[in-house]
């Protein structure tokens, strides 16, 4: 068996119901982002440019257009003979067979696939930020520090820091105390959920974790806090790129937003750190002479003949004639009806937006966006009123 | 009805010189993302061809670097797939010159195949054309050959192969003439025959007297075999000029030829993949009638042109009419109008180059302005 550094386990099995329509049908890192990619592009890309040629990917919700999507992985570069990306729903065994319960009984019940591989450390991954990250870096401080675990730390504003896992941590690195979602944060150092751990010390730790009944299964609940209590050598790793957690509709909203501008928050235009995708054959996209296409982003087989400012325009996306797109993110094979008028939209896959449909109104903003799930059809005319949600169920249209 | 494909990247280098100095006229690009080769190569993955061999001869690293291992045509298989065929020659032989010379030169890949017919095509065309039909149409007439025409109205004095027909579609007449004008039906370098049959005229070349393809199998042949012609009617372009691939290139600008060559029937057109960033068009840049690919940065103006994967359009730049290919800049302020520009041009600021419509100003790869 060939040895392996680190090996990565991508936790993509959330359902994300702060997303609502758009997790209907969908696990939520198979939701459309910027144009072209899903959601899971970032961390599979991210594994690819690091090194990582091991990827378990973790699904329960809703894993059938993830499952697909991932396929054979090889967009990433990750159709490999010895590794490469696996999915791992959860599964019946012998002793009877059960859901997921928390982040760590997730990996628990596939240790089986860890030690499939020789590997010296497990990198854990979510499935549901929008980042690029080379783990390469991070795996090799944590192999300086010779850490039990190390994990991933990006500094959010102090407003925000109660929603995630905070740590303080001294100035050789090491952590010496985690919350997870406190009240009263004491810092500002939250946990990205990215963690590398030694292998044998995360079997070891999972297998405690799962014999103690009161355990609600949880990395950031359970297994750091007991690592610290029993002086496991804990270190963070700060992160200072752009990193953002697209749990809510405004957060993917304003994700998508900061891909616009002349010099854009996330920068995806780099060539030496690609982010993959798997996409559609499709010819280059047509801009054509009746409307005004301007600080957006667009990708292959679009037909514009509208007005676009300010979106993003997934693959295969038709805007017709008179149609204003404003402030909105239109995903992928969807299309926009005559004179229509969106602003402060998210309409995802394959919607059809008939002819004269209004979408938003003047109270619409980045915290009251219309949102139209896939598949659905919106008839000539229609009014949606701002921060509206819209779906069909997700039956196919 | 298994089939296997054969196409030749070289054979009409020296129709588009300038774009071809440096690859094979399979490589060329063409329509914002593909090359000519991804027509006729997703044609025959379209219609069902798992087995295809690509007959190269010189200036072939970038057509290698583009296909690869067949992958984004779904050709990386175990059996069959994508195969390139090198020129195989000893210090006795020189590189084949025709049609005729390749094909003896694979002739042991030829007979080592299974498949019941071969179809063989060259990479000059732009078409979506479903070839099962071409092969059903060749079953169905017991014919030995079954070359794919078109209507044309010929209007300059280009050499081309012309064929008369009888009423039963059969082939009568093989011409090759640059004298014709007006209505003609044209050979569009696709051509279908049992694999047998072709193995026999090529082993047999010296009894037969055969050099030539159109020459000795075609023209001559239209008498002794069962030549039929199945008529291509929906959209085909043939790359023979550069103007005409400037013509051509700014047809795509049509919403129905774009539908008729990317959309048929759900047959895409494949090509390599690249994971560019998606396109971005800032708040300064005006684009009109124009395709643009995905990696594509556009702070000035682009108006009837085509900008493929990766170009950037600095503010107050003006491209108009033109074709720019992947990876060139256009500096500040300049200006361009009826230009071809090569992979990776840099137009420094200020400067203003222009072609005319018939005669497209051609910028060759790397340069500099």
């Amino acid at each position: 068996m060939k040895k392996k550094k680190c090996i990565a386990i991508l936790l993509a099995g959330g359902q994300g119901t702060r997303l609502f329509a758009l997790t209907n049908t969908v696990a939520k890192p198979a939701v459309s982002f910027g144009a072209k990619y899903r959601i899971i592009d970032f961390t599979l890309s991210n594994c690819t440019n690091s090194g990582i040629d091991t990827v378990g990917v973790l699904t329960q919700y809703q894993p059938l257009v993830l499952n697909e999507y991932v396929g054979t992985g090889e967009p990433w570069d990750l159709d490999r003979s010895y590794g490469g990306v696996h999915t791992l729903p959860p599964y019946q065994a012998k002793a009877g067979g059960e859901w997921y319960k928390g982040t760590a009984n997730a990996i628990y019940q596939n240790l089986h696939f860890l030690n499939e591989y020789d590997s010296d450390n497990v990198l854990i991954l979510s499935g549901d930020h929008i980042y690029k990250m080379d783990y390469s870096k991070m795996l090799a401080e944590h192999t300086a520090h010779n850490a039990d675990c190390t994990i991933a730390v990006f500094d959010v504003p102090f407003g925000e820091a109660s929603r995630f896992g905070i740590m303080d941590y001294g100035d050789d690195m090491r952590i010496t105390s985690f919350a997870e979602k406190p009240k009263n944060p004491k810092s500002n150092h939250a946990s990205m959920g990215v963690y590398i751990f030694k292998k044998d010390v995360l079997v070891r730790e999972l297998i405690a974790n799962e014999a103690d009944k009161t355990s609600v299964n949880d990395f950031g609940k359970n297994i750091i806090p007991n690592m610290l209590k029993a002086n496991c050598k804990l270190y963070a790793y700060s992160f200072s790129g752009y990193w953002k957690d697209v749990g809510t509709v405004t957060s993917l909203w304003e994700a998508n937003m900061d891909l616009l501008g002349d010099n854009p928050a996330f920068n995806l235009d780099d060539p030496s750190f690609k982010i993959y995708s798997r996409n559609e054959p499709l010819p280059p996209s047509y801009i054509g002479n009746k409307g005004t296409f301007a600080n957006s982003i667009m990708t292959t087989g679009c037909e514009i003949y509208g007005t676009v400012i300010n979106s993003v325009i997934g693959e295969g996306v038709t805007v017709k004639e008179g149609a204003i797109v404003e402030n909105s993110v239109i995903m992928q094979g969807s299309v926009i009806g005559e004179n229509v008028k969106i602003n402060y939209g998210m309409i995802d896959e394959n919607v059809v937006i008939g002819n004269n449909a209004v979408i938003g109104d003047k109270q619409s903003d980045k915290n009251h966006i219309a949102l139209i799930g896939r598949n659905t059809v919106i008839k000539d005319g229609s009014k949606i009123q701002s921060g509206e949600i819209v779906d069909n169920g997700g039956a196919q249209a | 009805m298994k089939t296997l494909g054969i196409i030749f990247s070289n054979l009409h280098d020296k129709d588009v010189g300038e774009l071809t100095a440096v690859r094979s006229l399979a490589s060329v690009p063409f329509g914002g993302r593909f090359r000519l080769i991804d027509f006729v190569l997703s044609n025959m993955v379209n219609s069902g061809i798992t087995k295809v061999g690509i007959i190269t001869k010189m200036n072939y690293q970038s057509l290698m670097d583009h296909v690869g291992s067949g992958k984004h045509w779904d050709l990386s298989r175990k059996n069959g797939g994508l195969i390139m065929l090198p020129p195989y020659s000893d210090r006795e032989m020189s590189l084949p010159k025709h049609r005729f010379d390749a094909l003896k030169n694979i002739s042991s890949f030829i007979s080592h195949s299974d498949e019941d017919y071969v179809i063989v095509s060259d990479c000059d065309n732009v078409c979506n054309i479903n070839f099962s039909d071409v092969v059903q149409s060749h079953i169905e007439n017991h014919a030995d050959i079954t070359i794919v025409v078109r209507n044309k109205d010929l209007e300059n004095s280009k050499s081309r192969t012309l064929v008369n027909l009888d009423s039963d579609g059969r082939v009568v007449d093989v011409i090759n003439t640059d004298k014709k004008r007006g209505k003609s039906m044209v050979f569009c370098n696709i051509l279908v025959m049992n694999r047998k049959f072709l193995l026999h005229i090529l082993e047999n070349s010296v009894e037969l007297n055969y050099n030539s393809f159109s020459k000795d199998v075609l023209v001559r042949g239209a008498k002794e075999y069962r030549i039929f012609a199945y008529i291509q009617n929906g959209y085909f372009a043939n790359i023979d000029s550069l103007s005409n691939y400037y013509k051509h290139s700014l047809e795509l600008l049509d919403k129905n030829i774009r539908d008729e060559l990317f959309y048929r029937d759900g047959a895409n057109i494949y090509t390599k993949v690249r994971d560019s960033a998606p396109c971005k068009i800032t708040e300064s840049a005006q684009v009109a009638n124009s395709l643009i690919a995905d990696g594509c940065v556009i702070e000035g103006e682009v108006c009837n042109s085509i900008l493929f994967r990766g170009v950037k359009v600095a503010a107050g730049a003006k491209v108009f009419n033109s074709i720019v290919f992947q990876g060139s800049e256009i500096g500040k302020n300049s200006l361009l109008n009826c230009v071809i520009a090569d992979k990776r041009v840099t137009i420094l600021e200020g400067r203003t180059l222009s072609g005319h419509e018939t005669h497209p100003y051609f910028i060759a790869k790397s340069a500099v302005i």
